[in-house]
């Protein structure tokens, strides 16, 4: 019955649709911005069309009808100007490193916070995720705090450069996210981080 | 009396529960924020339309809305950016993210208008977590960066 139905629905959109296009429907797949394209459906009354190339696209003028093709560049850009300029920044993600059993920056990550800092006055209305990590040396409870400390520690520098403290969002991991999987016990530099993720 | 109270008031909550529209969200959640706003922009929550700044944070069952010299932007806490261009209405359907698994779910619709998308960690996670749906298609999000433009080319 619903069959039925459909079936007439679409010789009804079929006899109206030969006057005229109803609709003016247009999507299309972007390379991506690390250099990986992905891939997108687009299903249309039953129909579907699968694109996977960059600037491949599909056009719907009438539900139930997908007509797969590409788009240049320029036709992109073009037809989606105003919202490519809308485009948010990027969100971005920043590893700063600490010393041993400590909530103290290695040299090296004091400067990459100079970074972070400089890229966040450029953001409007900046979102702010500080993540502490540990190693695996010493208690699991013990490292938790450590974590936390840490991320605490990166949250003070951000506060004490003028970003404002509502802005930023404190997390702690432990030792439950290592970047490098070690056993327990094992000391492990690379394991000892806070993530920086900004919005 | 007590007990007629108590009927009374059990029938107030069922009215007050029945007024609700049916497709809003039972709990309102927050989804994103606004990050560029240009010309009117506005967001429609509840019935209420209210322009919105940059800063301005999007819930699910908003719709956002640009007029003819309007676009926006916004990131959401998957990190999905959604923008679009002049005279476009864009529903957040549904938006569901938990920042420790990345799972959730984020399904929108652009009713009409033009929209570019780069999808964040929820398609990272599961393809079938976001779904972009237009009044002609449904869109399936594998991981990627696309373009939506949707509308009656009477109207153009």
């Amino acid at each position: 019955m619903r069959r039925h139905a459909g079936l007439a629905a679409l010789a009804l959109l079929l006899l109206v649709g030969c006057a005229r296009p109803t609709r003016d429907d247009l999507y299309v797949l972007m390379p991506g911005a690390d250099g990986k394209t992905g891939a997108l459906t687009v299903e249309s009354a039953g129909r579907q069309a699968v694109l996977d190339q960059p600037y491949a696209a599909a056009r719907v003028k009438e539900p139930g009808q997908v007509a797969a093709g590409t788009v240049t560049e320029q036709e992109a850009r073009q037809a989606f100007g105003a919202a490519l300029a809308a485009q948010p920044d990027r969100p971005l993600s920043f590893i700063l490193y600490f010393l041993e059993a400590r909530d103290e920056l290695t040299p090296e990550s004091r400067q990459i916070l100079d970074r972070v800092v400089d890229e966040l006055s450029r953001r409007p209305a900046p979102e702010i995720v500080v993540i502490g990590h540990t190693d695996r040396v010493g208690p699991v409870p013990y490292n938790d705090t450590l974590s936390i400390r840490r991320a605490e520690r990166v949250r003070d520098e951000l506060i004490k450069v003028g970003i404002a403290a509502e802005r930023i969002r404190v997390e702690g991991r432990g030792e439950r996210e290592p970047l490098v999987a070690t056993p327990d016990e094992v000391p492990e530099p690379r394991n000892r981080r806070v993530e920086i993720n900004i919005r | 009396m007590a007990r007629s109270r108590v009927v009374l008031s059990a029938a107030m909550v069922m009215a007050a529960a029945l007024a609700v529209p049916l497709h809003a969200p039972l709990h309102a959640q927050e989804a994103g924020h606004v990050k560029v706003a240009r010309g009117t922009v506005q967001i429609e929550r509840a019935g209420q339309k209210t322009p919105a700044a940059v800063g301005a944070a999007v819930q699910a069952g908003d719709v956002v809305s640009t007029g003819p010299d309007g676009s926006v932007g916004i990131t959401f806490l998957d990190n999905s950016l959604l923008s679009a261009g002049p005279n476009s209405v864009l529903a957040v359907d549904r938006f569901a993210f938990d920042s420790t698994t990345h799972q959730g779910s984020f399904e929108s619709s652009l009713r009409t208008g033009t929209l570019a998308v780069v999808s964040g960690k929820l398609a990272k996670q599961s393809p079938e977590a976001m779904k972009v749906k237009t009044p002609a298609a449904v869109l399936g999000v594998r991981g990627t960066e696309f373009l939506v433009r949707t509308g009656d080319p009477k109207k153009d």
